[in-house]
Parts: structure tokens; sequence; C-alpha cells
């Protein structure tokens, strides 16, 4: 590789840096994620939309209740990150929150998310439950505020612009190593939600804990998930949103693209490292670049996607 | 100093005198009349406890993370535990009890009942 093309390179990265901290933007073309600077991006080439114009915000991990070292202000950092969303230039249509809204399951956290991101100027919120979400036995707290939309199941799936999402729920029964999981009332459900749906329908699956095997020790994978890939395979663009590791991770599988998002809350280990998926303690001047949101536009409607994740600093 | 405080006080006085007895009688043949374990690190300390039918079990979360205790069978239940809340359960009858972390299902247990 010459050092022109290093240079390039660096110039390009260091493009993406500018456009939000430490924001880098992919976009899905064919089933592939390419990651591309934002300012080709936002030329306005033919069939391409201005990435300035997200699809929808993923907000993930914001454990409202959370008050340890690892970070004391869990309030605070959620506001920064709707601050971010607020003050993109054009709004996306609508917000997603993979789960932990809490820490506890409390009464008092769920009210004070609730508040909280209620400042967000997009209104359309859809949720799925993390698992400190669902700590009281008959998951009450959650369904109580956010059932509505699945009749307390916890699953359900909408369409937004061409684009069908499905919200999925694995935090409920466990494997016995900690795996996540589906189960087989909700698989046999998303067969049947997925039954004669074109398969250029570009489609987004999101969930608390990641739809693939990250690091099994620490139960970060779903131990059902392969089942629920396999009806997902003859779609041309599908994008897997999840959260709970509180680190972005990414990976492609053929057309599928999965990815998790960073929390706002606070940030854990890399996989296996140290005695558990803990809170990680970082210096003050860290936190904010290993806290943050996702974006996704749509980049070549219907069939590709762009995601960008853009951290607090 | 709140007045209030001297019963639990003494009452932790009394528990520690009775885990005492209670460990120096069980190294003559039986188990223990009460069991503390800890949860630290993401695992439960001991993980595995013999105790005589009408004995509390005590949990306590030593970590930053919070913890539950949910017995598979359903018999108990604990809200999520925040760093240095406890939860008890009295055992009345005799059996094997597995129990997990629902929130991290890898954490696992017993309490066998004599």
């Amino acid at each position: 590789m010459s050092d022109d093309i290093l240079l390039q390179s660096r110039r390009k990265a260091l493009k993406c840096m500018a456009y939000g901290g430490a924001g880098t933007l992919f976009v899905l073309t064919g089933g592939v994620f390419t990651p591309v600077d934002l300012a080709l991006a936002a030329n306005d080439k033919p069939g391409l939309a201005r990435p300035g114009k997200p699809l929808f915000v993923q907000i993930s991990d914001t454990h409202i209740g959370f008050n340890k070292d690892a970070n004391p202000d869990v309030s605070g950092t959620l506001k920064q990150s709707i601050d971010i969303v607020n003050a993109m230039p054009e709004q996306p249509a609508l917000i997603i929150h993979t789960g932990d809204i809490t820490h506890l399951s409390k009464p008092a956290e769920f009210d004070l998310a609730q508040q909280l991101l209620s400042g967000l100027r997009t209104t359309e919120l859809h949720t799925v439950p993390g698992e400190h979400d669902t700590t009281d036995a008959s998951v009450t707290e959650y369904f109580n505020r956010f059932g509505k939309a699945s009749d307390n199941k916890g699953y359900y799936s909408f369409d937004h612009a061409g684009v069908h999402f499905i919200a999925l729920i694995n935090v409920l029964q466990f494997k016995p190593g900690g795996l996540g999981t589906l189960g087989s009332d909700q698989l046999a459900w998303v067969a049947a939600d997925l039954k004669g749906r074109s398969s250029s329908t570009p489609i987004v699956v999101f969930a608390h804990m990641p739809l693939w095997t990250i690091y099994e020790p620490w139960g970060w994978g779903t131990g059902d998930a392969d089942q629920l890939m396999a009806q997902l395979r003859r779609f041309g663009s599908v994008t897997v949103l999840n959260g709970h590791i509180h680190q972005i991770v990414q990976k492609v599988e053929g057309n599928i693209t999965f990815h998790t998002a960073r929390a706002t809350a606070y940030p854990q280990p890399l996989p296996g490292d140290g005695p558990g998926p803990g809170p990680l303690k970082v210096a003050a001047d860290q936190l904010p670049k290993m806290l943050g949101v996702s974006s996704v536009s749509v980049v070549k409607h219907p069939s590709a996607l762009a995601l960008t994740d853009t951290a607090l600093a | 100093m709140n007045p209030a405080k001297y019963p639990k006080l003494r009452a932790a006085a009394s528990l520690t005198l009775l885990g005492l007895l209670a460990t120096a009688y069980q190294a003559y043949a039986a188990p223990p009349a009460a069991a503390q374990i800890e949860i630290k690190n993401f695992m439960f300390t001991p993980n595995a406890v013999t105790i005589k039918a009408g004995s509390t079990v005590t949990w306590s979360n030593k970590d930053d993370e919070p913890h539950t205790v949910v017995s598979d069978a359903g018999v108990f239940r604990s809200a999520a535990m925040d760093t240095d809340e406890t939860f008890s359960f009295t055992f009345d009858k005799p059996g094997t009890y597995h129990f997990t972390c629902s929130i991290h299902p890898r954490m696992i247990g017993t309490i066998t009942v004599e």
C-alpha cells in the first residue's frame, strides 16, 4: 500500500471523526457493510439518500437507577445522548430502545426513564426489555408501561418507510449456561410474520441480548438464534441490532449484518476480561467516548441501510 | 446514635454468635441452622449449602452489579439486589433447591434441606 493511499485513508478517518466524536458510517450494499466517510456519503449521488436523514436512532442500556463509580450520573449521560439526537439536522422518524431501560426494574426508575426519554424531539419510541427491566416476577413494571405494542408478549412488528421492523424478547428464559432464549412460541410467530413477505423487503430485527454468540461464558448470545437466522436468510437486507454488552461489536454473515450498540450508562469489559460482565470503571475523560447511540439511515432505498455510531465525546 | 439501631446490632451479634455455635456444632455432626451466601465476582459463595428444615438462608450482594436469587422450581424469588442488599428465605420442607441469578443465569447454586 502506498503512502498516498494511507494518507488518504487517514484523511477519510479524520472526516469520520469530525462527524460525531467517534462516529463511523457504514453503508450496507448487497449485504456487505462497507465503511464510507461521511463527506462522500453526504454528496447527493443518484439513488443515494442523504445520510443526514436517519430512519431511526437506537438507544440502549440507559440503566436508569445505576449510581456506582462507573458512572454516578446515568441520567446526565442519557440527557447528553438525547441532546445529540435532538441536534441532528433532520430528526429520525422513530427511536428504538434495545433494553435495560432501568437498572433494577423499580417503578421510580421507569418513571424517570420515561420522563427523560420524553425529551426526545422524535416521539415515536419502540422498546424491547433487557433482563434488568424484567427482574420482577411478572414483568409488571415493564409491561404496564411498554406492553401495549406486543399485548404484553414482548414481541411485535411494524413497518416504516418500506422497512419491516421486528422486535423480539430474549430475556425471559435463559439456557443453563446463561444464553438468552427466544422460545418456540416466539419463533413460530416470526415465521408467521415473515410468511409471504417479499425477500426484497429490508428487515430490521432488534432485541436486547445479542442474537449471535459473542461470548458464551458470559451469556452474551441467544441459544436458539440459529432458528431465527434460518428464517431471515432469504431476505436481501437484514440488520440485527442488540444492546446488552455496552460496546460495539459487528459481524456480517451473508445478507445479515449484526451490530451491538454502546450503552448510554457505562461501559463493560471486553469479552472474558475479568470475573464477569459488570460495570467497567474508566477515567472520567474516557467515559464519554465509550457511551453513545447508533443511527440507521436508508441509503439506497429500499435495499440498503446505513448505520452510524455516535459517542458522547 | 439512633437507639432504634441497638436491637439490630443485638440481633446481628446474636446471629454471629448463632453462626459460630452452628459452625462448632456442624464440626460434630449436623448441618447449620442458618447459612450465609455471599454474591461476589458473579459467583455464589458457597454455591452449595446444607441446612436443617426450618433454617434461613441469607444471600448478600457484594458486587457493583445487581443480582437476583431465583428458585428453579419457583419456590422463592428475590427482587433485584443492589450492592450490599440482602435476601433471606426460610426453608421449611426438606429437599434440594436449585437456584440461579435471573440476570446472570450462569450463576448457580443449591440448597439441600435435611
